[in-house]
């Protein structure tokens, strides 16, 4: 395939987040082993690794043979036209949809494994807003994972879902029915959720998707913040504009994975042409310094 | 009167208001999940079916024993669950064509199964029609206690599994991404709303006893914005109408499921109606408030354009005639008098009514708020 073979260059590049975060792994490896995102002790480069991942709804392949390989640190956005299979991949990756081929790892084992080192934050449009609960409820849920069954959280568990409330600046809202919270709001309560989980590996589908400015603002000081403390970020990504001022890494997705790697590599003018066909032809790209602009 | 003095002094009445009540009860607490989860008409589905179960299990243990006959309405009934989440699954038929077709297979199968029975020697009296549309005389003291304890069980299940459950209701994806056996807490859930509905069917009958699993929770939701609220709030309504219903029909001798199921619908009519925030009588107050605020608003600001044409006479009086013919005498008056009590405007004469200075402050606002586009 030509598409895959252009991805090829730019994972082959030297990636300085991938080796930096080799050598944290190293580090902490040698010391206690009680790094949670190395088990190990092998210091794993990739937080992300799904491989040949094939999968179809009746006959029509949404992913094809895909690759993913996100290393350890870096905040990775996924990007591709509708229906290019980006959510799809994103759950694939969670084990919420069993791929036909492939298999997905995370730091270097089966998800099932290391559950606790990821955490998820959904679409917003994916659950019912109505739902009789408030807001600290549903950052609580984030606890439940650790907690096992039967047990019901209790006060350390609030506390800890209150401080994840006050990191997206939603303190004040801990009492509000979930339906009073406009998009933005709903979005932030999410990542709080997620971040009570306090994981490893986060996967955001659209954390982007119809927010307002200062939750856009609060999500992007959010994934630096991720990032600062060595956490991995995966997020299904739409605006074209913004991915290299907030990302580190790419994958380009249609189907196929068409590229990947470091943003300065892999998200080329040429590569999107190749993801989104003609359509999208100088948005948000490098320069192809070689290429003229094809006619329009 | 009589009927309500008989609830403590008649043994009849108050072992079908007992029944009833624990009818209502589990229904109602377990219904609210299903409400949630938007499994109504599954639900309808499930209690059709659990008619041929009925018959079924009479007919290969040839007992009446209430437990037994729960067992063989329970399982038809769970069938029909995992018929409808079968066919979606393996076939392009959608989920609403799907729970049809299994209600409408399993009450056939069921009618043709009590046909069958009734012309069986000495069945006659077997009183299996009775599940058709329920009859609260029928129920006996074995049944009350037998509704109780499996009752009580779901309910424990519902208890222990709490956060689970909840979780399951809000976002299932992200309760399997948490580890949690999402597909098997599904169908758990599923089950105990099969619990939900055999513990009414000898009271309610397979035909209306969906509307026993829907309508306390339809009406609970309306009243509260917890899930623990809302669960609780549908146990009482359940057992109410269950109650209610209940002693109503066998004082006058009709079928008790009909009249339970009435008894609830006036519950989410009245509920829906009448509740605080969701209510639609509250709502249509709440916007006829807004609307006449509004009004009251437009009255200042035409007043302040109306003085503010005359540079000389910003401080003075104005006449209102010009507004009383443009918005209606009365309204206007109203709109006066209520700003001036908020000293934002002075009569003086007739109809002359001029703003005062805090008047002329909230007239300003108003108008930086109907012209934003401007702002600097």
């Amino acid at each position: 395939m030509s598409a895959r073979a252009d991805g090829g260059p730019a994972r082959a590049g030297a990636d300085p987040a991938a080796s930096r975060a080799n050598a944290d792994a190293a580090a902490n490896g040698a010391g206690t082993g009680a790094d949670p995102a190395d088990p190990d002790g092998r210091g794993e480069l990739l937080a992300v690794h799904a491989t040949d991942v094939t999968l179809a709804y009746q006959q029509r392949p949404v992913l094809w043979d895909v690759d993913l390989e996100v290393p350890r640190g870096a905040l990775m956005a996924i990007v591709g036209p509708n229906g290019a299979g980006k959510t799809t991949l994103l759950r694939t990756v969670l084990g919420l949809l069993r791929p036909a081929a492939g298999g997905v790892r995370i730091f270097g084992r089966p998800y099932a494994e290391q559950r606790r080192l990821v955490a998820y934050v959904p679409q917003r449009s994916s659950v019912d807003w109505d739902f009789p609960t408030t807001v600290l409820d549903v950052v609580t849920m984030g606890t439940y994972g650790g907690l096992g069954w039967v047990r019901r959280p209790g006060a350390s568990e609030r506390r800890r879902a209150q401080a994840a409330l006050a990191q997206v600046g939603m303190q004040d809202y801990e009492a509000r029915q979930i339906s009073q919270l406009s998009g933005g709001q709903q979005q932030r309560v999410f990542l709080a959720r997620a971040l009570v989980q306090d994981a490893q590996v986060y996967l955001m589908d659209e954390p982007f998707q119809g927010v307002d400015a200062t939750t856009e603002r609060t999500i992007v000081e959010l994934l630096r913040a991720l990032r600062a403390d060595g956490r991995t970020v995966v997020a299904v990504h739409h605006d074209l504009q913004t991915v290299r001022e907030y990302f580190t890494h790419v994958t380009l997705l249609n189907v196929r994975r068409i590229a990947d790697g470091p943003v300065a590599e892999a998200f080329t003018e040429a590569n999107l042409r190749l993801t989104y066909g003609g359509r999208m032809a100088g948005i948000g790209a490098a320069r192809a310094p070689d290429h003229a602009e094809p006619p329009a | 009167m009589e009927t309500l003095t008989g609830l403590f002094t008649d043994y009849t009445l108050r072992t079908v208001a007992l029944g009833a009540a624990a009818l209502g009860i589990v229904s109602g607490a377990l219904g609210a999940f299903a409400v949630l989860r938007r499994q109504a008409l599954l639900g309808d589905a499930m209690s059709h079916a659990a008619l041929p179960g009925v018959a079924l299990a009479f007919l290969l243990t040839g007992s009446r024993a209430p437990l037994v006959l729960m067992i063989g309405a329970g399982l038809t009934g769970w069938l029909a669950a995992v018929a409808v989440v079968g066919i979606v699954r393996a076939s392009r038929i959608k989920t609403d064509t799907a729970m049809a077709l299994t209600l409408s297979v399993g009450f056939g199968a069921g009618l043709v199964a009590l046909t069958y029975v009734q012309r069986q020697p000495g069945a006659g009296k077997a009183g299996l029609d009775r599940f058709l549309f329920g009859q609260a005389a029928a129920i006996l003291q074995t049944d009350v206690v037998t509704m109780a304890a499996v009752g009580a069980l779901g309910l424990l299940a519902v208890l222990a599994l709490w956060k689970e459950f909840k979780l399951l209701s809000f976002d299932p994806d992200f309760a399997a991404t948490l580890g949690m056996p999402s597909r098997r807490l599904d169908v758990a859930l599923t089950s105990l709303l099969v619990v939900a509905i055999v513990v009414g069917l000898k009271t309610v009958g397979v035909v209306l006893m969906s509307a026993m699993v829907v309508a306390p929770g339809a009406a609970a939701r309306q009243w509260t914005d917890r899930l623990g609220v809302m669960v609780l709030l549908s146990a009482l309504f359940g057992a109410a109408a269950g109650v209610l219903g209940a002693v109503l029909s066998t004082a006058a001798g009709v079928s008790t499921g009909p009249t339970i199921v009435l008894t609830a619908t006036g519950l989410v009519a009245a509920s829906m109606l009448f509740a605080p925030n969701r209510g639609l009588l509250w709502a249509r107050l709440r916007a006829r408030r807004r609307r006449w605020l509004l009004a009251r608003e437009t009255v200042l600001a035409d007043l302040a354009a109306l003085i503010a044409q005359h540079p000389r006479s910003v401080r003075q009086a104005h006449d209102v005639a010009a507004l009383h013919s443009l918005r209606g005498r009365s309204a206007v008056n109203r709109a006066l008098a209520e700003l001036g009590a908020q000293g934002l405007v002075r009569h003086h004469h007739d109809n002359a009514w001029s703003l005062t200075s805090r008047g002329w402050t909230a007239a300003a606002r108003l108008e930086r708020r109907r012209a934003p586009a401007d702002a600097p």
